[in-house]
């Protein structure tokens, strides 16, 4: 069981601020998040956009504030859930609560801090005619194990990296790789563009485009599926065929803790702490609403900071605390740093 | 003189949009705000929040497609407004990404109607 004072669902730039805010309080915390990697929506949809409205910085890129964030928060030593997806929560009878994920790691704290933003991020799943009655009977969304394709017939659809670069890995693994996307041009990364062409000029790709798989061929197990081009239709025979349309976010389970859900959102008391209806559990950035809800960047980080004060008052309700500056108390990390400002120096004249 | 808003409302033009339950609404849109078609959607309300512009608004997913009904001439896809078409569900030969499509004089009257929900 991992314990610690903040649970942090999300570990987009809200979740990752809190972390600082509340390591000024010297209060710990954890994140946990579905995506491998740290950043959220800034890591997995727009690393290399600009954001121009973080206050002090007149262009950032998405993933430089991530970077930033993390060197910010780096003192506080924050532990991480990455890959793991929230699925419950339960409260304990001493207040606490516990948050199981999706590959069963438990974590516990008093606070339970939700920055899920838009949801957890989840393959987005073509609408094909039954194609979730052969989920795990030989259609998959996401390769987690390159080895169950070993000389397999692989048929991947989609027209990005992930199709791309999946089709090449998956040529010296698979007995065929067939690639339908629905336009002749892709828009991955171009040196992926130029293998895939390579391969498909030496035999080793088989290339179908513009084409669409239309449905699914097999009884309890995937035999095949049935691919349009033109006004042609093929029926091709596959052990697997793998849609890869990128990742979209959902609210996922989240939406079944007891929230109060409006507007694809948590509610919360804006006007206070940023608690939901459950005391314990706040619910700060893009995954929050309030009347006048801006869903800003910048609107996450103070919403991490109010919330960080109340989680303080709310573990420690004896204890009487006044906001300090940075700039007055300095950065103190739980790893031994000391962050202050320097001294003056006086120097008399003689 | 040239401000930034001007007190009429002389710039706005009208809208048709069909929302997802089928539901027609004809809606005023600002040209003078920097406005694109699914920023309006939204901000009439016309798909639940959540649903729509996803991704903010950067063709980087499809919640905004929408199916454009009238022959108004509107500007070319750019590549990944096309890319993202490309990737997308329940395309016809009549999408659009509402994101990409500014809002501008020359749209007066379009009617557009809403892609299902992925």
């Amino acid at each position: 069981m991992i314990k610690t004072d903040i649970l942090i669902i999300g570990a987009g730039p809200t979740g990752l601020f809190t972390v600082f805010e509340a390591g000024l309080l010297k209060l710990k915390c954890h994140l946990i998040d579905a995506l491998p990697q740290p950043g959220g929506q800034c890591s997995e949809i727009y690393p290399k956009k600009p954001i121009y409205d973080i206050p002090a910085f007149p262009e950032i890129l998405a993933g430089d504030l991530v970077d930033n964030l993390m060197k910010q928060i780096e003192p506080f030593q924050p532990g991480f859930t990455l890959g793991e997806r929230a699925e419950t929560i339960e409260k304990q009878e001493d207040g606490s609560f516990v948050v199981t994920t999706s590959k069963g790691t438990r974590h516990q704290a008093p606070i339970v801090a939700i920055a899920g933003g838009l949801g957890s991020f989840e393959p987005r799943k073509p609408p094909i005619n039954s194609i979730t009655e052969f989920e795990d009977k030989g259609v998959e969304y996401i390769i987690r194990d390159p080895e169950v394709y070993r000389n397999k017939k692989v048929v991947i659809s989609g027209g990005g990296d992930s199709a791309l670069d999946w089709s090449i890995f998956l040529t010296d693994v698979a007995s065929s790789v067939t690639l339908i996307h629905r336009r002749n041009e892709f828009r991955g990364a171009l040196d992926s563009v130029e293998k895939v062409q390579e391969l498909k000029n030496a035999g080793k790709i088989e290339l179908i485009t513009p084409a669409e798989v239309t449905a699914i061929i097999g009884a309890d197990q995937l035999e095949g599926v049935t691919i349009k081009t033109g006004d042609q239709v093929i029926n091709k025979e596959c052990d697997h065929f793998i849609p890869l349309f990128g990742l979209a976010p959902k609210l996922g389970p989240i939406a079944d803790w007891g929230l109060e859900i409006e507007k694809n959102a948590i509610k919360v008391n804006n006007a206070l702490d940023y608690q939901t209806n459950i005391p314990g559990n706040y619910a700060i950035g893009d995954v929050n609403t309030y009347p006048g809800k801006l869903k800003l960047i910048l609107c996450g980080f103070h919403e991490a900071t109010m919330m960080c004060q109340s989680a303080y008052q709310r573990i420690f309700p004896d204890k009487r605390y006044v906001m300090k500056y940075t700039t007055v108390g300095g950065v103190e990390g739980f790893d031994g740093s000391k962050k202050e400002a320097p001294k003056a120096v006086i120097k008399a004249i003689e | 003189m040239k401000q930034g808003h001007a007190q009429s409302m002389e710039q706005d033009i009208k809208i048709t949009i069909i929302d997802r339950e089928g539901v027609t609404h004809q809606v005023d849109a600002p040209t003078d705000m920097n406005m694109n078609l699914m920023e309006v959607v939204r901000a009439y309300e016309l798909a639940p929040e959540g649903t729509i512009g996803v991704c903010g608004g950067m063709a980087m997913c499809a919640s905004c497609q929408c199916y454009v009904l009238s022959d108004h001439k509107l500007p070319a896809k750019s590549d990944d407004e096309d890319a993202m078409l490309s990737e997308a569900f329940h395309v016809e030969e009549n999408s659009r990404l509402g994101c990409q499509l500014h809002i501008h004089e020359n749209m007066d009257g379009l009617k557009v109607e809403l892609a299902p929900e992925e």
